[in-house]
């Protein structure tokens, strides 16, 4: 035996393992819903303790215009991952741009209402229990969100300028992954804080 | 010193000069420079951690000691628990399943090789954060320099009113750092287990090694991300006046615990699953038998991953949850004995008729059998809610998950360390002197291990500071302040044997033990590159086949 004898195949073998973008991708999306299960924990175990107000019921309001802008969010990063593996570069290019916008749509809605929170309802992270859960639970989300619009700001930077082309499509697919799962986080939030919490 | 010992392929690089050559070592992302990083970096925080230990025995050794302070007794003991959990003991089997899996499984890297090394930089600097706290953690109001809040900083000491200054925040910026650190290495250890093995690498086909590490990086993923949440929430209340923990407004400081312990307990099996790795890797190769029950191996492993996500309250008994909670956690924390007796078993039976060589890494292992065995056993008498409530926070639980890592968890590691050490640096260790240490550790861990369940069943409470005599306490704590010269004396030879063997040692060849799997058909150690050709395999034992071609293990399995 020496240094360089090794097992090698005689024929050729099937071999397919799985991409290792998306499973990587998958692994960190299993981090960050385990990071938010406890928050949404706290949250949920915080409801109604608060010994002052303000109160949920008193001060939010359900904010669907701005639901809608996110969840549509992922049908056209979905559409957009596909125009690309269609090839259509110019198409891609347009529904990515109305993703951005469409998060970004959201994040001024989250600015909006923590601004009448705050100066309106002088509800602040230290004001009581319900404050510290909600700009807790809502503010990581929300930098999720940041995290995830300034990717796609890089990818359509990337695309104006035509380095992207439909061999990215496996790649851009790994982070409408990410899209998708900030999305639906949003869903597990807006039932914990604006379904059950109020 | 460190500086040669870490230009490890270097003959072509010798000539360069030394600045040269540890900046490719800051700059690299090779998985077996970040791998042996990884170790080193655990073996400086391993003495730092250890001579904490000492000075904490050292208080112990009689009734009314001033060795140190109370104030810094209480720092000691902190820094010592963080530093083993967080900076010896993950980083040290982190670095393991850095080097060892892309060689087992025949890649040239890992998944994500600049990942890798963002992660141990991460680590790194988490570690350097906490030893800071000596330095920037300013101690007005007699609040203290390192942090003094015990490993698991129970709400509400962690508040601002009862932790002035900032050694609490450098405690939770360094977990939380290096929590990040933890999260990419397993993303990347997972990813690289599942996409990068060799043509004919079944998950049917992976060494144990591979297996056992990617249950471990699973387990990471969803028992660490608690951590930082929750770290997340103590930096919330300690700068943004959050209440999250703040009993005064209506938060609850029992559910720190459970946040912790969360994190705490899996994190437990996070450790403890690498060195059934190691032992599943050395067992079979030093008894010149295959792995006994393999498939069952796998899913005990498998198993073991999914209870321990649900027993973490059994560290909260005498907290008071209540009946049913005490009874689900009693149940759930005494089924996770039953897929850890079958690996126990399997080991045994793998050792059963074969043709056993007590080289030092089997030693090593045969002791972490035994020893974990024991370990296991008093774990099911804590896990009896009555009996906890007698001894939970006595110095019985100290010896108990003492027992689990130093035990088991270290004497596998040092077993893993005697036996990959000449596939990493090409030299062979000497065998007396790893003999030696095996003797000298082994009567230390004893004395000290064995000896402490005394007192804590006498009534003796962890994190005292210093004890009345007549207790019947004294003797005891004398015979396990002893037992930890003999380990540190221990500790000693295995550096210098490392050491030695490095510089003046013999050539070891890339294949001493006539072992199986694929890190034994390259060099020793290894190019950069691992494998001039991808290798590609039919069976669970590449390298048997290769050597017994008329009777290779694909013809049985």
């Amino acid at each position: 035996m020496n240094g360089t004898s090794m097992p090698v195949a005689e024929q050729r073998i099937e071999w397919a393992p799985p991409a290792r973008g998306r499973v990587g991708m998958s692994a960190l999306i299993a981090a960050e819903a385990a990071i938010f299960t406890i928050f949404v924990v706290a949250y949920l175990f915080y409801v109604g303790k608060s010994l002052t107000g303000p109160m949920p019921k008193d001060v939010l309001s359900v904010p669907v215009f701005y639901t809608i802008c996110l969840l549509s969010s992922s049908l056209t990063i979905h559409l957009a991952a596909k125009a690309l593996r269609r090839g259509s570069v110019r198409s891609f290019g347009i529904f990515w741009f109305v993703t951005i916008v469409l998060g970004a749509a959201f994040l001024c809605g989250t600015a909006a209402e923590w601004h009448r929170l705050i100066y309106q309802e002088g509800l602040t992270i230290s004001t009581n229990l319900f404050g510290t859960t909600y700009y807790s639970l809502v503010g990581l989300h929300g930098f999720h969100v940041v995290v995830g619009l300034l990717s796609l700001s890089l990818v359509m930077a990337l695309t104006l300028l035509g380095h992207v082309r439909s061999e990215h499509a496996e790649r851009v697919d790994v982070l409408s992954l990410y899209w998708h799962f900030v999305d639906a986080v949003w869903i597990v939030v807006f039932t914990v804080v604006y379904v059950i919490g109020r | 010193m460190s500086t040669d010992a870490i230009a490890m392929p270097g003959t072509e690089l010798a000539s360069r000069p030394i600045v040269a050559r540890l900046h490719e070592w800051v700059v690299t992302v090779d998985h077996k420079r970040l791998g042996i990083l990884y170790i080193i970096y655990a073996l400086v925080f391993l003495v730092i951690a250890g001579i904490e230990a000492t000075v904490i025995r050292i208080q112990l050794i009689r009734p009314h000691n001033n060795f140190v302070s109370p104030q810094v007794f209480n720092r000691l003991f902190t820094m010592h628990g963080t530093t083993m959990i967080f900076f010896v003991a993950m980083p040290v089997l982190f670095g393991f399943a850095n080097y060892l899996i892309p060689l087992m499984i025949g890649a040239r890297d890992m998944a994500f090789p600049r990942l890798n090394a963002f992660s141990f930089w991460m680590t790194a600097f988490g570690g350097l954060l906490l030893y800071f706290s000596l330095v920037g953690a300013n101690g007005l109001y007699g609040a203290g320099n390192a942090p003094d809040v015990g490993w698991f900083a129970y709400a509400p000491l962690t508040s601002q009113t009862f932790s002035v200054g900032h050694s609490t925040d450098f405690w939770t910026l360094a977990l939380l750092v290096s929590g990040f650190g933890s999260i990419g290495t397993a993303i990347n250890i997972v990813a690289t287990v599942l996409c990068m093995r060799c043509p004919g690498m079944t998950l049917a086909k992976m060494p144990l090694f591979a297996w056992l590490n990617l249950v471990m990086a699973g387990l990471v993923i969803l028992a660490v991300s608690p951590l930082t949440a929750a770290q997340i929430m103590l930096l919330v209340d300690r700068y943004l006046g959050g209440h999250f923990f703040d009993t005064q407004a209506g938060g609850s400081a029992v559910i720190w615990m459970h946040f912790f312990w969360i994190f705490g307990h899996p994190e437990v099996y996070v450790l403890i699953l690498p060195a059934f790795a190691f032992a599943s890797e050395i067992i079979p190769v030093f008894s010149r038998k295959p792995i006994f029950g393999y498939s069952v191996m796998v899913g005990a492993t498998v198993a073991i991953g999914f209870i321990s996500m649900s027993v973490w309250a059994h560290h909260m008994f005498t907290v008071g949850m209540g009946a049913n909670a005490n009874t689900f956690f009693v149940l759930s924390t005494m089924a996770i004995a039953v897929p850890t007796g079958i690996k126990i078993f399997n080991w045994l039976a793998t050792m059963w008729g074969g043709k056993i060589e007590f080289k030092t890494p089997m030693l090593f292992c045969v002791a972490f059998l035994f020893q974990f065995l024991v370990a296991g056993l008093t774990g099911v008498m804590l896990s009896a809610a009555p009996f906890d409530w007698q001894l939970g926070n006595s110095y019985f639980v100290v010896a108990h998950f003492h027992y689990v890592i130093v035990g088991g968890i270290l004497f596998s590691l040092f077993g893993a360390f005697y036996y990959w050490f000449p596939k990493m640096s090409g030299m062979m260790y000497s065998e007396t002197l790893g003999k030696l240490h095996f003797w000298l550790f082994l009567v230390g861990f004893h004395l000290t291990f064995d000896f402490m369940h005394i007192p804590g069943l006498l009534g003796m409470p962890r994190r005292i500071y210093t004890y009345e005599p007549g207790r019947g306490w004294d003797i005891w704590n004398l015979i396990v302040t002893v037992g930890v010269f003999f380990q540190a004396l221990g500790i000693l030879i295995f550096v210098a044997n490392l050491l030695w063997s490095y510089f003046r040692g013999t050539v070891a060849g890339h294949d001493p033990w006539d072992a199986w799997t694929l890190e034994w058909s390259t060099t020793s150690p290894p190019p950069v590159y691992n494998f001039a050709s991808i290798p590609a395999v039919k069976s669970r034992r590449p390298l048997w086949d290769l050597k017994h071609p008329n009777d290779p293990d694909w013809n049985y399995e």
